[in-house]
């Protein structure tokens, strides 16, 4: 059974996205999608200020398999990137939720958060794609 | 569904990632890929692989027909137990298959061939002894008492590669009596047989180990005594890295049907010698061989950021010159490699196209790892 933090948004993507209260969100790649694709060996960090939409993809991971596109869940402007992934992708496989985190978005329009799945409809994605 | 090995309920129990490989449900992995590559380059793991296909070939004529069959030649083979790798090719010099066979003494022979292509692989087996045999009779007086030339699959057969520094010692105590003390005895690239046992000192991993084939039905035991012993398990994902660090194609895409063992690194394979032994394939190699144009099979490390991975083209001052054919992150190394086919002489820095942008690599000569050791320099 897969964490899903109940604090967390989470999009179809299997992305999670946490609203950092200030009009800035912190997005990484939930629990699931960590296990799905295995141990992760490089990250591509989309660059700080690149202005990105909802569902644009801004970043790759890869892993010892293959490499995966990571969407942006929301419309914004990168305004942070976690540059610990550069030398230690395996953080995400290790903490998805925390020290994993990929990117942040400063929101050119914080009502999208609403469009964004909660945990209990996340779990229910999970559970139909089985 | 895929077929499944006898270990299939140990995979599950053991919570391995199951995905389809060559009509196979296969593990790729039980939790982490990287641990189990590291437990093989640094102590021991087992992978099954009982989805390959052990092929025997017996008779008086068991010899002269993989003289005709493969592209290595068996005569190399001066002892019983010597293994040879080889590629069976088609007659324009493709390749049907790469396999390991064994000398098993007394005109038995033993074939080990990929799971995906096996049941093309016996289907040509078969029709060439036909025309074998065909050939055979109009010279030779048959034999009524012992067919000539027999060729029967071991499905009854598993099989299991214990590989890693620690292999050899963790297995010996495993097997059975007869065979411990020659089994640590063989050399490389030797086997050993006792009843429906063959221990090989061969591997696809660039570590020492053993190779083993036994019977189907005791194969969940000696599996749960490695385990008990500390070998890790291992699944095809930690098989492919091994492998492509140790330089060792893999068919399918470092060579195929359409590409031949001259552009795939493996002309070392292919016995020319002696001039009058005619192996299928031969003509078309020896037309490519004098037309002069062969690509090169050469081994990539990436100097720039991202990963290697096959059909990625391969680029000189901007221009396309070849692709690679097999590529990853090599876990020892921490840098991805790859096996690429390319223009001849390309000299010895390129780049690679990774989701449209040139990212630059190094020309280096395989294998990239030994026995647990870089092979190559790294800047």
């Amino acid at each position: 059974m897969s964490n899903i933090p109940s604090e967390l948004k989470y999009t179809e993507s299997h992305e999670w996205v946490k609203d950092n209260g200030d009009g800035t969100v912190t997005v990484g790649i939930t629990d699931h999608a960590q296990d799905a694709l295995g141990d992760l060996v490089f990250v591509e960090l989309p660059e700080i200020g690149k202005q990105v939409a909802a569902k644009d993809a801004c970043a790759v991971v890869e892993s010892v398999k293959a490499a995966s596109d990571i969407y942006s869940p929301l419309s914004g402007e990168v305004v942070g990137a976690n540059d610990v992934l550069d030398g230690a992708p395996e953080t995400i496989n290790d903490d998805a939720y925390g020290e994993g985190w990929i990117f942040q978005l400063k929101l050119s329009d914080p009502s999208q958060l609403d469009d964004l799945m909660d945990a209990g409809g996340y779990e229910q994605l999970l559970a139909d794609e089985g | 569904m895929g077929s499944r090995t006898p270990l299939f309920s140990e995979h599950e129990r053991l919570g391995a990632r199951i995905v389809p490989f060559g009509g196979w449900d296969m593990p790729l992995h039980y939790g982490s890929q990287l641990d189990e590559h590291h437990a093989v380059r640094q102590q021991a793991g087992v992978f099954d692989v009982s989805h390959m296909r052990p092929v025997d070939i017996q008779g008086a004529d068991a010899r002269a027909y993989l003289q005709r069959l493969l592209a290595n030649d068996v005569a190399k083979l001066q002892q019983p137990g010597k293994a040879l790798y080889s590629c069976m090719l088609n007659a324009e010099g493709g390749v049907i298959d790469d396999l390991i066979c064994y000398d098993l003494g007394s005109n038995r022979y033993r074939a080990v061939v990929n799971a995906a292509t096996a049941d093309k692989d016996l289907a040509w087996m078969r029709a060439r002894a036909e025309d074998f045999r065909a050939s055979e009779t109009e010279h030779a007086s048959p034999n009524p008492s012992a067919p000539a030339l027999e060729i029967h699959a071991r499905d009854d057969l598993a099989m299991l590669a214990v590989q890693g520094p620690e292999a050899r010692a963790k297995v010996a105590p495993l097997l059975p009596e007869a065979l411990r003390e020659p089994a640590l005895a063989l050399k490389p690239f030797f086997a050993v047989e006792h009843g429906d046992w063959l221990v090989g000192r061969t591997g696809y991993t660039g570590e020492d180990g053993f190779e083993i084939m036994l019977p189907a039905t005791q194969v969940v035991d000696l599996w749960q005594a490695l385990l008990a012993a500390g070998v890790a398990p291992c699944g095809l994902g930690a098989r492919d890295t091994l492998r492509l660090e140790a330089g060792m194609n893999l068919y399918g895409q470092d060579m195929t049907e359409e590409v031949g063992p001259l552009e795939s690194g493996l002309e070392w394979t292919v016995a020319f010698e002696p001039r009058e032994r005619d192996f299928i394939g031969r003509s078309a190699l020896e037309a490519q061989r004098a037309s002069g144009d062969l690509r090169d099979f050469i081994g990539l490390l990436l100097t720039g950021r991202g990963v290697l991975r096959s059909h990625q083209p391969v680029l000189v001052n901007g221009q396309p010159v070849g692709e690679v054919t097999s590529g990853g992150f090599s876990p020892t190394l921490q840098r991805s490699i790859a096996l690429a086919r390319v223009q001849a002489g390309i000299g010895e820095q390129c780049a690679v196209e990774i989701r449209g942008k040139a990212v630059p690599a190094q020309v280096v000569k395989p294998p990239f790892v030994r026995h647990g050791k870089a092979r190559i320099t790294m800047e």
